[in-house]
């Protein structure tokens, strides 16, 4: 178990910079999932860490001791490899156990603690296998094993799912949640699949263009993202993001003439926002409350689900897309009733992106 | 997809037929004519069945040309050659493409482009360094005056010897760079993912164990590919041997078959010669033999 602290830690390859000045503080034993799009710096992040790439300026520091300038082996962290990279040519056991071969662990013991995480993964029948020779799934539980045996203080995963079915994905996400709990070791786990970030972390970094976008629970990333990003990326579907500009007592006016009210809203008028929504925070149909200020959705197709319909069509100038729940009965000649509810806007700037804190006026 | 293309097929058959029999009919002949009598294997044309002499032309050329030592001469020179080329060349291209330093393309190509300068073309400062391999030291101390500078002062000319000829080394050591060598497993290193380096360095390996424990086992089918042309390449040397070893207790197989070979006006053993040669190719024909899988797998596409 290790606190990890990164301060102002930057890349650059050449003169072009790939991440930039990103502070982090991670307390022991926490899992950090490090999520954006691909090219956004993740890995690249990740594996300065596990100083397989060195850093361009900053600090890294491991437990309490800066490791800037040490090798791979000396920070205590273990690795778990996209494509697993497992030693062809060498049966699981041996996998397993090379890092305390070359540790100068004696074969006795290198045997008993081989067979000790191959019964914590279930891999004891397949020791004498090569991996060739095993499925996806099997191989990443090698994978996990070749970096459980060290005791590291620090797991490192880089997408470790990514190569994995459907099914598999699932089931592995919560084996490595469970491990995590078990071993009680700081993870930090790379990933572009935000079910993935939002199921396994206790806290979510966001990643966009090497800068960190937000840090925070899955909770807060989703209710309170604190930029245009982050709410686009994190939930499926996406947030219904809406640009318009600052009208009169407290609206926001869009291109085609739509105005929605935003009570609580002190900004310059003619201010350029966004106005976000998600697409399941709407109500709509029979659930649309009589009083509130209603709103029709013309529909353009429907994606049937099961537990709700995803209702895709134009609202204020915009692509619109609204979650309609099984039980609520609508046709698309005459379109959808809405309603949405104050508490669940988001309000953005949008010549920054950043979030303007509305709900905060409000609370 | 099955195609069904008769013709086609019928002459991609005639084809490798053809190949067949162009590639198989001298080797045909050197053993028919090797089974023959002297007067046999002077008709023209040379009868084409097999004649009874076959065990005694054998015995012939092997006393005649001295084979026994000459053989074991060339084993020594061409597993020398071929164990050589495999251990230097496997740890030229782990440095070219495992380790990032200043001047790593250049080293490259400037291994690559001895390709272009085979041993025929350079033989004559082969020789020159196998005669003496302190010469060239030796020509840059006369040239910059230090030779005369320390005999004026001391009386002592210079005179650096150390040469090679007429020993194993100086059979072996002049052939064992190789740029062929070099770039085989340069093509096999690059197609190592990555990944597996960066797994290799997080289990505290360093280069060295890397070296022995992940990338040697992995190109051992590139080792047996190499080795074996190599070993077949120099078997079949002729002009490096003959220039390098004067006397004849080391002389190779192949040189010793020129011993065999009639002279204008002697007496036309054909069929010694040819028993001599078969005698020759015998140990080549094994290792191809024993070593063809290991061999089309090296070549060929890597296993996953």
């Amino acid at each position: 178990m290790a606190e990890i602290s990164l301060r102002h830690v930057a890349k650059s390859y050449g003169r072009t910079p790939v991440v930039h000045a990103i502070d982090l503080e991670v307390a022991a034993g926490e899992f950090i999932v490090i999520l954006g799009p691909s090219g956004c710096g993740k890995s690249t992040l990740l594996r300065m860490i596990a100083g397989l790439e060195a850093i361009t300026a900053g600090e890294i520091a491991i437990g309490g001791r800066v490791v800037n300038d040490l090798e791979p082996r000396e920070r205590g962290c273990a690795m778990v490899f996209q494509n697993y990279a497992l030693y062809p040519h060498m049966t699981v056991a041996d996998n397993i156990g090379y890092a305390l071969k070359v540790a100068g662990v004696a074969k006795a013991e290198r045997l008993a603690r081989i067979e000790k995480v191959a019964d914590a993964l279930g891999l004891r029948d397949l020791l004498g296998r090569r991996p060739a020779q095993l499925s996806g799934g099997q191989r990443q539980r090698v994978a996990m094993g070749r970096a459980m045996i060290r005791e590291p203080a620090v797991f490192l995963f880089d997408e470790p799912l990514s190569n994995l079915d459907a099914e598999l994905r699932v089931r592995m996400r919560v084996e490595i949640r469970k491990l995590h709990d078990r071993l009680g070791a700081t993870s930090i786990f790379v990933t572009h699949d935000q079910v993935e970030a939002m199921t396994l972390a206790d806290r979510i970094v966001v990643l966009h263009g090497g800068r960190v976008e937000q840090i925070g629970t899955p909770y807060a990333i989703y209710h309170q993202p604190a930029s245009h990003f982050v709410a686009g990326f994190i939930g499926s579907p996406a947030m219904n993001r809406l640009d318009g500009r600052v009208g009169p007592a407290a609206t926001v006016v869009f291109a085609d003439g739509t105005t929605i009210a935003v009570p609580d809203l002190d900004l310059p008028e003619g201010q350029a926002v966004t106005l976000g929504i998600r697409p399941e925070d709407l109500r709509v149909g029979s659930e649309a409350p009589e009083d509130g200020i209603r709103h029709r959705l013309a529909i353009d197709f429907v994606e049937h689900l099961g537990p709700a319909a995803l209702v895709h069509g134009r609202f204020a100038g915009h692509d619109f897309v609204a979650s309609v729940p099984r039980h609520i009965a609508f046709t698309v000649v005459e379109g959808l009733t809405f309603t949405m509810p104050v508490e669940t806007m988001h309000l953005f700037d949008s010549t920054t992106g950043r979030r303007i804190g509305i709900d905060a006026a409000r609370e | 997809m099955i195609e069904r293309t008769p013709i086609l097929n019928l002459v991609t058959q005639l084809v490798l037929f053809v190949g067949l029999v162009v590639a198989l009919a001298p080797f045909v002949f050197v053993a028919i004519a090797a089974t023959h009598d002297l007067r046999d294997v002077n008709l023209v044309p040379m009868p084409l069945l097999p004649g009874h002499n076959f065990i005694d032309n054998l015995a012939t050329a092997w006393h005649r040309a001295g084979l026994g030592p000459k053989l074991v001469n060339s084993l020594i020179f061409a597993g020398g050659v071929a164990i050589g080329k495999v251990v230097v060349s496997a740890f030229t291209a782990y440095a070219i493409v495992f380790f990032r330093f200043p001047g790593r393309q250049l080293l490259f190509w400037s291994i690559f482009v001895t390709l272009m300068l085979p041993l025929e073309v350079r033989i004559v400062p082969t020789y020159a360094v196998a005669a003496n391999v302190l010469g060239p030291y030796q020509a840059i101390l006369d040239i910059t005056g230090i030779t005369s500078l320390v005999e004026a002062l001391s009386g002592i000319r210079l005179d650096l010897q150390f040469g090679l000829l007429n020993s194993y080394p100086g059979l072996i050591l002049p052939l064992v760079a190789t740029a062929t060598g070099t770039f085989l497993y340069r093509q096999f290193f690059l197609t190592l993912p990555d990944e597996l380096v960066e797994a290799a360095k997080m289990d505290g390996a360093g280069p060295i164990r890397f070296f022995f424990d992940i990338v040697l086992p992995l190109s051992r089918n590139n080792i047996a590919a190499l080795a074996t042309i190599m070993f077949l390449w120099a078997w079949n040397q002729y002009l490096w041997p003959l220039l390098v070893t004067t006397e004849p207790e080391h002389a190779t197989a192949v040189t010793a078959l020129k011993s065999l070979i009639p002279n204008e006006g002697g007496i036309p053993e054909w069929n010694v010669a040819m028993a001599g040669t078969l005698i020759v190719m015998l140990p080549t024909l094994i290792v191809v033999i024993v070593m063809q899988r290991w061999f089309v797998r090296g070549l060929i596409a890597s296993e996953k």
